[in-house]
C-alpha cells in the first residue's frame, strides 16, 4: 500500500480509533457493570464483586456450564480428529472434487437458523430422543468444517517430501503420520481445536433447537438468552465477563499456535 | 476423510434435503406433517404479510451490509496503512470481539440503548431534561446490532486485498496526473472491490436470516425472515411453511454467492496485476 498523505493519515487514525471505541465500548461498559454494587446499568453505587459470587451460588448457572464443558470438549474432540483427517485427505489425494469443497464448506456459510430447524426436523422424523447427544453430533458438523479449514491453510506450503522420505526409510503410514506428519501440523491441529472449542462454547441457536425440551440440557448460550429475553438479573454481566474471558483466552492462545491465522 | 464426509452427509446434508422436502407438503390439520403434494407453502411466501416481511428484512440487511461496508472498508484501509509490524496486532484486535458471545455482545447493546440505558445517562450529563427517547426496540437498534456484530468480519475481508496492493500502482496513477481520489476511486476501489464484495455478501446473508438480533434489539414485534422461521417451528407449528421459507433464504444465499463468485472471477484479473507489489 502507498504512504497517505499526512491529512489522510490523520483521518484514517482518528477513523479506525472510533471503530475501536465502537467495538469495545459496549463490552467494557458489561465489564464495569460486573463489578456495580447495585447491578443496575443507570445507577453506580459502588465496587462489588458480589455477582461473581452469586453465579458460584446459582445452581442452574453452574449445570449449564457443565453442559456447555461437555458439549464443547466432546464436540471439539471428534471434530479435531475427523477435520484433521478430512483435510489431509483433500490435500493430498488427486480427486479434489469442488463438490467435497463445497461440502467442507457449507456449514460455514448456511444460516444458523437453517441448519438448525434441518436439524430439529431430522431427529423429531427418525424419532431420536434429543438432549446433549444431539447437541454434541450436531455442533461437530460445522467444528469440524472449521478445523479442517485450518489445518488445509497449514498445509497449503507443506513439504511433502518428508513423508516419503519417511516412508522410503520404511515407516508404515501410520508410524509415518504419527512421527512425521502430525508434529508438523501439530501447531494448526491445536489452534484449530482451540477455535471450535470457542465456537462451540459460544453457539446458541443449533443448540436451542437440538436440545430438546426440559432443563437436563440447557447450555450457557440458552441460559444467558432465558436470563435476556425473561428479566434481566444483574449475574449476567458477571457471566458475560466470564463467558468473554474464556472465549478470548482461547482465541488469543490459538492465535499463538497458528501465527497469521486471525479469522474463521 | 470417509468419516468425516459421512458426517456431513448425515446430519448437514439428509438434514437440508429433508427440509426442502418438507417444503413441497401439506400442514396436517392438527399440526403435523399431511404428506400431500403441494406448491402452496410456496404461493404463501407471496402473501402481503410474508412479502412485507422478506422486504423489510431485506431492507434491514440490506443497511447493515451499507453501513458494516462503509466503517469496514475505512477501518482495513487505516489498518493496511499503518506501519507493516504493526498491521498484525491491529487485525487481531479489530476480528478479537467477533470471537466473544453473539448473545452477550448483542445484551450489551440492550444496556447502552435501554430507555434510562448509558445513552440517555450521556444526555442527561449533558443537560437533556425531556423524556427519553426511543432507542431500542426499533429498526435503529437491530441496523446497529447487526453492524456491530459483523463489522469485524467486514475489516478481514476488506484488508487482504487492501494489504496486497502494489503501492506502484498508486504512484503510477498519481505520475499519470490523478488526484488522490480519483486514483483511489478508479485504482485502488476495483482491485479491491472482491474483498469488499466478500464482506458485503457475508453480512447480507448472515443478517437476513438472524431471529436473535431482531428478538432482543427489534422488541416482539419487529419480525425477520428468521424470526419466522423460528415461530413457525416452535410456534405455530407449521413446519411445511416454516421449510419453504428457510428454502427461500437458502436460494437468497446461493444467488448471492454466486453473484460474488462472479465479482471475484472478474476482480481476480485485475488484482492478480495490481497486487503483490
Amino acid at each position: 500500500m502507498a504512504e497517505p498523505a499526512p491529512a489522510v493519515r490523520r483521518a484514517l487514525g482518528a477513523h479506525l480509533a472510533l471503530v475501536f471505541a465502537f467495538l469495545y465500548a459496549p463490552i467494557a461498559v458489561l465489564a464495569a457493570l460486573s463489578f456495580n454494587d447495585g447491578g443496575l446499568p443507570t445507577v453506580w453505587t459502588g465496587f462489588s464483586t458480589k455477582w461473581y459470587a452469586a453465579l458460584l451460588g446459582n445452581a442452574e448457572i453452574l449445570g449449564a456450564a457443565r453442559n456447555t464443558l461437555i458439549v464443547g470438549i466432546v464436540s471439539t474432540a471428534i471434530a479435531t480428529v475427523l477435520g484433521t483427517a478430512l483435510a489431509l485427505g483433500i490435500e493430498t489425494r488427486a480427486r479434489r472434487g469442488r463438490a467435497i469443497e463445497a461440502l467442507v464448506f457449507a456449514p460455514m456459510i448456511i444460516p444458523d437458523i437453517v441448519l438448525a430447524i434441518a436439524l430439529l426436523s431430522f431427529f423429531s422424523l427418525l424419532g431420536v430422543p434429543m438432549g446433549l447427544h444431539t447437541i454434541i453430533v450436531s455442533h461437530v458438523v460445522f467444528n469440524l468444517a472449521f478445523v479442517s479449514a485450518v489445518v488445509r491453510a497449514r498445509l497449503k506450503g507443506f513439504d511433502w517430501s518428508v513423508t516419503e522420505a519417511s516412508r522410503d526409510l520404511g515407516a508404515s503410514a501410520a508410524t509415518t503420520f504419527r512421527r512425521v506428519t502430525l508434529p508438523l501440523i501439530l501447531p494448526a491441529v491445536v489452534a484449530g481445536a482451540l477455535l471450535a472449542f470457542t465456537l462451540s462454547v459460544d453457539e446458541f441457536i443449533i443448540a436451542f433447537f437440538t436440545a430438546g425440551s426440559g432443563r437436563a440440557s440447557t447450555t450457557l448460550p440458552m441460559q444467558i438468552y432465558a436470563m435476556i429475553r425473561f428479566g434481566v438479573t444483574p449475574e449476567v454481566n458477571a457471566l458475560a465477563v466470564i463467558v468473554m474471558l474464556v472465549s478470548v483466552a482461547a482465541v488469543t492462545l490459538a492465535q499463538r499456535f497458528d501465527r497469521g491465522m486471525v479469522a474463521r | 476423510m470417509a468419516p468425516a464426509l459421512a458426517w456431513l452427509v448425515a446430519l448437514m446434508v439428509l438434514p437440508c434435503a429433508l427440509v426442502l422436502a418438507l417444503a413441497f407438503f401439506r400442514r396436517g390439520i392438527y399440526g403435523g406433517i399431511d404428506y400431500t403434494f403441494t406448491l402452496e407453502n410456496f404461493a404463501l411466501l407471496a402473501d402481503p404479510l410474508y412479502a412485507g416481511i422478506f422486504l423489510t428484512s431485506a431492507r434491514v440487511a440490506g443497511l447493515a451490509t451499507a453501513i458494516a461496508v462503509v466503517i469496514g472498508y475505512g477501518a482495513a484501509y487505516a489498518i493496511a496503512a499503518a506501519p507493516r509490524r504493526r498491521q498484525p496486532l491491529l487485525l487481531f484486535l479489530a476480528v478479537l470481539p467477533f470471537w466473544s458471545n453473539y448473545l452477550i455482545r448483542t445484551y450489551a447493546w440492550i444496556v447502552l440503548l435501554n430507555r434510562e440505558g448509558l445513552l440517555t445517562q450521556g444526555l442527561r450529563l449533558l443537560g437533556y431534561t425531556g423524556e427519553p427517547p426511543s432507542l431500542l426496540y426499533t429498526e435503529g437498534a437491530v441496523i446497529t446490532g447487526l453492524v456491530y456484530n459483523y463489522l469485524p468480519f467486514v475489516i478481514l475481508a476488506c484488508y487482504a486485498p487492501l494489504s496486497r496492493l502494489n503501492p506502484e500502482l498508486a504512484e503510477a496513477s498519481r505520475d499519470l496526473g490523478a488526484g488522490r481520489f480519483t486514483t483511489f476511486r478508479r485504482v485502488v476501489l476495483p482491485v479491491t472491490l472482491h474483498g469488499v464484495a466478500a464482506g458485503a455478501v457475508f453480512v447480507f446473508v448472515l443478517s437476513i436470516g438472524n431471529f436473535v438480533t431482531p428478538a432482543l434489539l427489534g422488541g416482539g414485534k419487529f419480525q425477520m425472515i428468521g424470526n419466522l422461521v423460528y415461530a413457525q417451528f416452535l410456534t405455530a407449528n407449521d413446519w411445511p411453511f416454516g421449510a419453504a421459507l428457510s428454502t427461500a433464504l437458502i436460494a437468497i444465499m446461493l444467488v448471492l454467492l454466486l453473484v460474488q463468485a462472479r465479482a471475484t472471477e472478474r476482480g481476480a484479473g485485475q488484482a492478480r496485476e495490481a497486487t503483490d507489489g
